[in-house]
This record gives structure tokens, sequence and C-alpha cells, in this order.
């Protein structure tokens, strides 16, 4: 019965976003209060249905209904609570109803906060928003039903995927999905604006909560993707450059670019056509993510069975949006006025800068993605991986990491770069001594991991120096200059904190890259192992069983070459026998500045013991710490009181009707 | 200050020069850093020389040996041919005999492929669509493959 509510709330949700896609949007065009006033109510009642429907399908999971079709593939009695609750949105059916249940979430939102957004466009806003879902909705309705039922209903399921049953996976697609749906906000908004015809610094300041979150949850469904791919697939791998990875990097370096493209359009309402383009294109791309993700077209380490039926439907639906989005911009971007000049070496031009390194990245990685593809139909079959993607990224990502400290000391319309060159002295000096520590540890080669160390050295200096040039630190009593700390905008502090963060992350991405030491070995009960100045013993293996699968464990005491306990690693084989799949569990033992990485493999063929893996990261967990601080810097920066009070309101009174609030 | 004409002209210059750039940069990039697809009749019928390559097909039943701690050896088939592998490394968890696999390295001199990577996949159900494809092309394919469970889902 629960799963028919489900299925009929569905039905209902697509129902009501029919309405939400029409009424308001004609009510905005006839200034009906009550038709715009509709968009309202809908999105709401659309919240409401979405959420009825995704806990229903949360229902027959945690109650293990095997009457459920989906249920049956993707779920077993035996498994874990946790799982059955992840396992949700573990398959496509209920990643996509997932998808539209934070669709409905977003809607919602902006229904309910953006009380100061002028009804017109916000009538504007819900209703793109609407048309999104229906196209979901009616996707899912048509190919993707996850309420189907199967009679007579099997005794037990085929157990989720194994890989797919550990934490960090369990929450990095709620995350990823909250980014890729976030930036439909950003969509709407500039659809809206189009239809409107006017873009102002005001615009700038509603659409930027919404690119934060979006950005700052996509940041941390990557990093979690990442950090997932890096201790369950066994060798330690953090990046593979591959399709799936791509769909979702894309859209954040195009969300990125839009997050700094929109702070010119509100401090200076500038480069407006150029914003309204970028939300158009990276919601685009993150339809194109889940394009890729879900039609099986690209073959990629994430790829899984799929029905090419479904893959033809969201590309209609890509093609819609995109299609219908660039179609609106061209024919009434021209409307839009041209705001206020700035030279071309000015903190705008900087923007500009990042905004043009950012957006060749993502034709760089979309050209590597889709390539493929494209070369396939001409009947060539080629794979673009990894070194093609290590070739080009140090060409953007050393200009960029450069402009990123920079960018924060030039002054707003024209500045002195001699003299802010002048100021960035101690930053250099910081640089270069982190790059010295670094050529101690580890020597001279490889070169590039010098550069790397000292590009993240830069950029992690520069965000504090920035802040504390701001604060005037050292020059005036430092009291003053806490006070003048406490009054900085949070804004700034976000800032500080993303583009630190982003400097972390990349001194971890350098010192796995390139000092990684990596042993193999068939070790016997009893064995010593040396790597990287620790000493591994492995003491015994043993078997177990867990609620879901059979394991084998070594059990390994680590020790520093003196002798002295570290403490024990204990990596795993498991074998999950409904799904009939090993999985590999990494034991990690890590000092914050490097990690110990161990894999229990397969007994070796002459039975002398087991293939065991041995692996030193250094600087890995940097990756994810880096990763937590720049998703810190984006929360701070949503929570700048210029964006909850104050100025969203527009200066000018220029709509043409009388529904401006007076002012 | 500079005229509005003025700065749409810097713009334009710094996107065509970036535009150029990117072209430039991708292009030299695929030249070195692509790899060709070959299925074993592929390779019998034009060998591919000392490029990056992946070859791709089954693991043929009872190929695979383990000469010492650190290699795996076997051989990729499509059912017409058939190719000799040799890996060092970490094989991914779901490399078995009978099953899809994906290995990307280059053809040595004695007609044995070195392998530098086992493409993973995360999914019993999935199989890569270059191998597919291939043994589609050589008559060999089996859409259902032995053993799948009866509800075998859509995966995830």
């Amino acid at each position: 019965m629960i799963p028919e509510i489900g299925h009929y709330a569905l039905v209902l949700a697509l129902l009501l976003a029919i309405i939400q896609g029409t009424l308001p949007l004609a009510g905005a065009a006839r200034r009906n209060t009550a038709w715009m006033e509709a968009g309202r109510v809908a999105a709401f009642g659309q919240l409401a249905l979405v959420f009825i429907a995704f806990f229903a399908l949360m229902w027959a999971y945690v109650v293990s209904d095997f009457s459920v079709l989906n249920v049956v593939q993707n779920s077993h009695s035996q498994k874990p609570m946790l799982y059955k609750v992840a396992g949700v949105w573990g398959n496509h059916e209920g990643s996509m109803l997932l998808w539209v249940m934070m669709l409905g979430l977003f809607g919602a939102a902006v229904a309910g906060f953006g009380r100061n957004i002028p009804p017109t466009l916000k009538a504007r806003v819900l209703g793109v928003q609407g048309l999104i879902g229906v196209g979901f909705l009616l996707f899912i309705l048509a190919t993707s039903n996850p309420f189907i039922r199967v009679l007579p209903a099997p005794p037990d399921g085929n157990d989720l995927n194994p890989l797919l049953q550990d934490p960090g996976l369990a929450f990095h697609p709620p995350f990823l999905y909250l980014g890729y749906v976030g930036f439909s906000v950003a969509f709407s908004f500039a659809v809206g604006a189009l239809i409107e015809g006017r873009v102002d610094p005001a615009w700038g300041r509603w659409v930027r909560p919404w690119t934060l979150v979006a950005w700052a949850s996509l940041t941390l469904g990557i990093a979690m993707g990442s950090w997932w791919a890096y201790y369950e697939l066994g060798w330690g791998g953090w990046w593979y450059w591959d399709p799936v990875e791509n769909a979702s990097l894309m859209p954040w370096l195009a969300g990125t670019a839009l997050l700094h493209s929109a702070i010119v359009v509100e401090k200076r309402d500038a480069l407006k056509t150029w914003t309204i383009l970028l939300a158009i294109l990276t919601f685009s791309l993150s339809l194109m993510g889940t394009f890729l993700v879900r039609s099986g077209v690209l073959t990629s380490v994430h790829a899984f069975a799929v029905d090419p039926k479904r893959g033809v439907a969201i590309l209609a639906l890509l093609g819609l949006a995109t299609g219908g989005g660039l179609l609106l911009f061209a024919m009434r971007a021209h409307v839009l006025k041209v705001g206020g000049l700035f030279a071309p070496v000015s903190r705008e031009g900087a923007l500009v800068l990042n905004n043009l390194l950012l957006s060749v990245s993502t034709a760089v990685v979309l050209i590597g993605t889709l390539m493929p593809l494209v070369l396939d139909a001409f009947g060539h079959k080629i794979s673009v991986g990894a070194p093609y993607f290590n070739f080009i990224t140090p060409f953007l990502a050393i200009p960029l990491v450069l402009a990123m400290a920079l960018g924060p000391f030039l002054p707003w319309k024209r500045a002195d770069l001699a003299g802010v060159l002048g100021r960035l002295w101690v930053v250099a000096l910081f640089t270069l001594a982190a790059v010295m520590v670094a050529l101690w540890l580890q020597g001279v080669r490889p070169v590039m991991a010098l550069v790397g160390i000292g590009l993240a050295a830069w950029a992690f200096i520069g965000a504090f120096w920035e802040v504390a040039d701001r604060v005037r630190l050292f020059r005036i009593p430092l009291g003053e200059s806490l006070t003048r700390a406490g009054g900085l905008p949070r804004g700034a502090w976000g800032t500080a904190l993303a583009h630190a963060g982003m400097g972390i992350a990349i001194a971890g991405m350098i010192g796995t890259s390139f000092w990684l030491t990596e042993d193999v070995r068939v070790m016997a009960p009893g064995a010593k192992a040396t790597i990287a100045g620790y000493e591994l013993t492995l003491e015994k293996v043993e078997q177990g069983r867990g609620p879901n699968f059979t394991t084998e464990m070594g059990y390994f005491t680590v020790r520093t070459l003196n002798g002295d306990m570290v403490g024990t690693l204990t990596p795993e084989r498991r074998w999950y026998p409904v799904a009939r799949m090993p999985t590999t569990e990494a034991a990690i033992h890590t000092t914050f500045f490097a990690d110990l990485y161990a894999v229990l493999g397969e007994p070796s063929a002459d039975g002398r013991g087991w293939v065991v893996r041995l692996y030193h990261h250094p600087l890995v967990p940097w990756i994810w710490i880096g990763s937590l601080v720049m998703v810190a810097g984006g929360l701070l920066s949503l929570s700048d009181r210029r964006l909850r009070v104050g100025v969203p309101q527009r200066r000018t009174a220029s709509l043409p009707t009388a529904i401006q609030p007076a002012e | 200050m500079m005229t509005r004409k003025k700065r749409r002209l810097y713009m334009l210059g710094l996107a065509m020069l970036g535009l150029g750039t990117a072209t430039a940069l991708t292009l030299s990039a695929f030249e070195e850093n692509v790899a060709y697809f070959f299925s074993p009749s592929d390779l019998a019928a034009k060998p591919p020389g000392d490029k990056r390559i992946r070859v791709g097909g089954l693991v043929q039943d009872g190929s695979v040996t383990r000469p010492d701690d650190v290699t795996t050896n076997f051989t990729i088939t499509d059912g017409a041919q058939s190719v000799a592998v040799t890996f060092s490394g970490a094989l991914p968890d779901l490399f078995r005999e009978g099953q899809g696999v994906l290995a990307e390295g280059r053809m040595r001199p004695d007609g044995v492929f070195q392998a530098a990577e086992i493409l993973a996949k995360h999914d019993e159900n999935y199989m890569p669509k270059e191998v597919v494809d291939a043994l589609k092309k050589a008559g060999e394919f089996r859409p259902e493959p032995p053993g799948k469970p009866v509800y075998g889902g859509a995966g995830s």
C-alpha cells in the first residue's frame, strides 16, 4: 500500500509541477498577482509530495518489502540499516527520486526565503523550477519508476553492490545532487532575469546564496567521492580522470567561475551577460553529468549496467534545458545594459582572468571527456585518460593559483600592479621557505613537485596575508587589528578560508602524486616489511563474518625503525555471497601528514602467504582537509549578513508596474 | 579609465588568447596522450607498434597464471583471436576468468601485451562498451553473462 501512495504522490507532484511551470510565468507576464502567488504554494506542495514519495520508497527499503522490484534489485534483508537507507539512492530509480526531492527542496526554499525578491522575478524563477520538475518527474514516471511491484515477491533481494556499502559513498550522492540541483536555482534566476530583461547588483546578491550552497555541496560531494575511491578501491588513487568524475568536475569548475563572476555583478554591475550565460552553462553541465552517469555512453570505472532508453530521455531533457536557455539568451541578452567600467589590472580584471582560466579548464575537461564519444561515431575507438589531463593541468592550474592569491589584493576599478606585488613580498618569502622545506625533505626531483608545493604555499599564505593586510596586522597595535578582524565581513573570511583550503588541497595532491612509496610482496604470518620509516609485521590472518559478508582479516603491527609501537593495521578481504562480489577494505594509519596504507590481497599461488600491498602516501589527508576548509569558507560566506538583511531590494523602481515595493 | 569599446576589445583579445592557448594545448595533449582501442582481432590485423593502446575482451578461462608475487599473466580473447597479457600490480577486485576486461599499455616486441593498468569496474553486470562491441564483431557476445542473478537489476 505504501509504495502505491508514493507512486500516487509522484503523479500528483507532476500535475502540480505543470501548474507551477505555467501559471506563475503567465501571471508574471500579465501582472496577475494571484497567479504569481500560485507558484509559491505549488512549490511547497511539490516539496511535500516528493517527500512523501521519497519516504515511501525509503520505507519499502527499511522494512525490506521485496514485492517492490527496486528493493529486490538493490537490497537484502541481512543488509545493515545504514545501507538499507542509503540503498534508496544507491540505484538509478532511487537516485532520480533523490534528484527531484532536492529540486523540490530548492524550489520551496526559494519560495520561502526569497521574500525580498520582486514578485515577478520570483514567480518566473519558480515557474522555471516547475518546468525542470515536470521534465524530471515525467522521466521518472515513464522510464524509471521505483515503485514497480513484482509478483510473486521473491523471498530475498539481490543486495546492494558491496562497493557502495560504505559510509563514504552513502552520503556522497546526496551532496553531489544537492550541488547539481542547487545550480538549477542559478539557472532559473538567469532565465527569469532574461525574461524580465534586467540584471542589476541586487540580482547578483539574490543568486549568490544559492550558488554558494550548490558550490559548497558539490565540493563536499566530490571530496567524499574521491575519499571513497581512495580507501575503498584498494590502491589509494584519489582521482582517476574518469568520465564520471569529470562529469562532476565540469559543473564545479563552471560553478566556481559563476561564484566569482556574480561578485562582479553584485559589486560593480558589470559582466552581467557573461554571468547569465555562465549560470545557464553551469546547470547544463550538471545535467550533462547526470546524463553521462545515467546513460552509460562512456566507458568508465564508475559505469553501471544501464538502459539506453533512459540515456536518450535524459539527453532530451539536457537538450531542452540547455537549448531553451541558450535560445532565450540569444534572443534577450542584448536587453541587459552594460554596467561599470574597469581597467584590465583591477579586481574585476583578476576575476575575469579567473573566469577565463576556469572556463578554459571546463572546456579542456569537456573535450577530453566527450572526444571518445565523438570519435566513436566515426569508428575510432580511443580513450582519453590521465596522461591527457595530467599534461594540461599545470598549464591552467599554475596561472590560476598565482592569480588566486593576487586577486583579492587588487582594488576595484583600477590597480597598481607593482604596488600590490610589493605588498606580497611576505607571501613570496614564506612560499620560498615552504619550497626549501620540501627540497630538504624530499630532494630536488621531481621539480614539478617543488613547483606544486610552492603554488600551494602561495595560495595558502596569500589567503591569510590578505586578511592580515586588511586588518593592518603588526602595523597598528594588535588589539586594534583584532577589532578590525572582528569587523571584517564574513564574506571576506569566507574567501580567505576557501582560497587557503585550495592551497591545502593542492599540497595534498602534489604530495601523494609525486612522493608515493609503494611495495608489493608476499608475506606469511611473522614476516616483516619496512616502508617509509615504518616496520610492519604481519601477526596473523583470521577468518570472520559480518552481517552480510565473510571476511579474511590481516593483523599488522606497525613500529618505527627503533621498535616503538605505532599502532595496528587490519586490512580485510571481504566476500559478499549474495552479490557474489569480493571487496578490498584497506587499512589506513594516518598522522595527518601522511597515510600508511595496507591492503591484504589473495593468498599467493604457492601457498607461502598472502600478497600484501603497502603504500606510503605523503600529505594525502590534506586533499580532504583542504576540501573541508573550502566548504567551510563557502558556508561562512553564506552566513554573511549582507546576504540576509539590507540590500536585496532594488534601488531604482524602474519596473513598469506598481508591484515594486516602495523604497 | 578606458572606454567601453576599448574594454570590449581587451576582453575579446583575452578570450581569443585563452581559446587559442586552450586549443593548442588540447591538440598537443591529444597527439601524445590518447590511447586507441584494439580488440585481439584488431591486433592481429594491424599491429599498433609502440603506441600506448587499450586492449579489451574476455579473460580466457584457465589462462591466469602468477609467475611471481606481483606479476599476473593471462590471455585476452574475443573468441576469434587472443593476445597474451602480462601485468604487475594490483588487480581490481572484479578481475576474474571469463569476465570482460580492459587493459591499457603497450605491445612488447615479443608479442606480449605489457599492461600498465587494468580497468576496474564497480558492478558485476557491467561490461565496458568497447568489449561488448569487440565481442559482437567476433560473434562471441552473449548478452546474459552466465550465472547472472534472476532479478539482475539495472545496477546503480
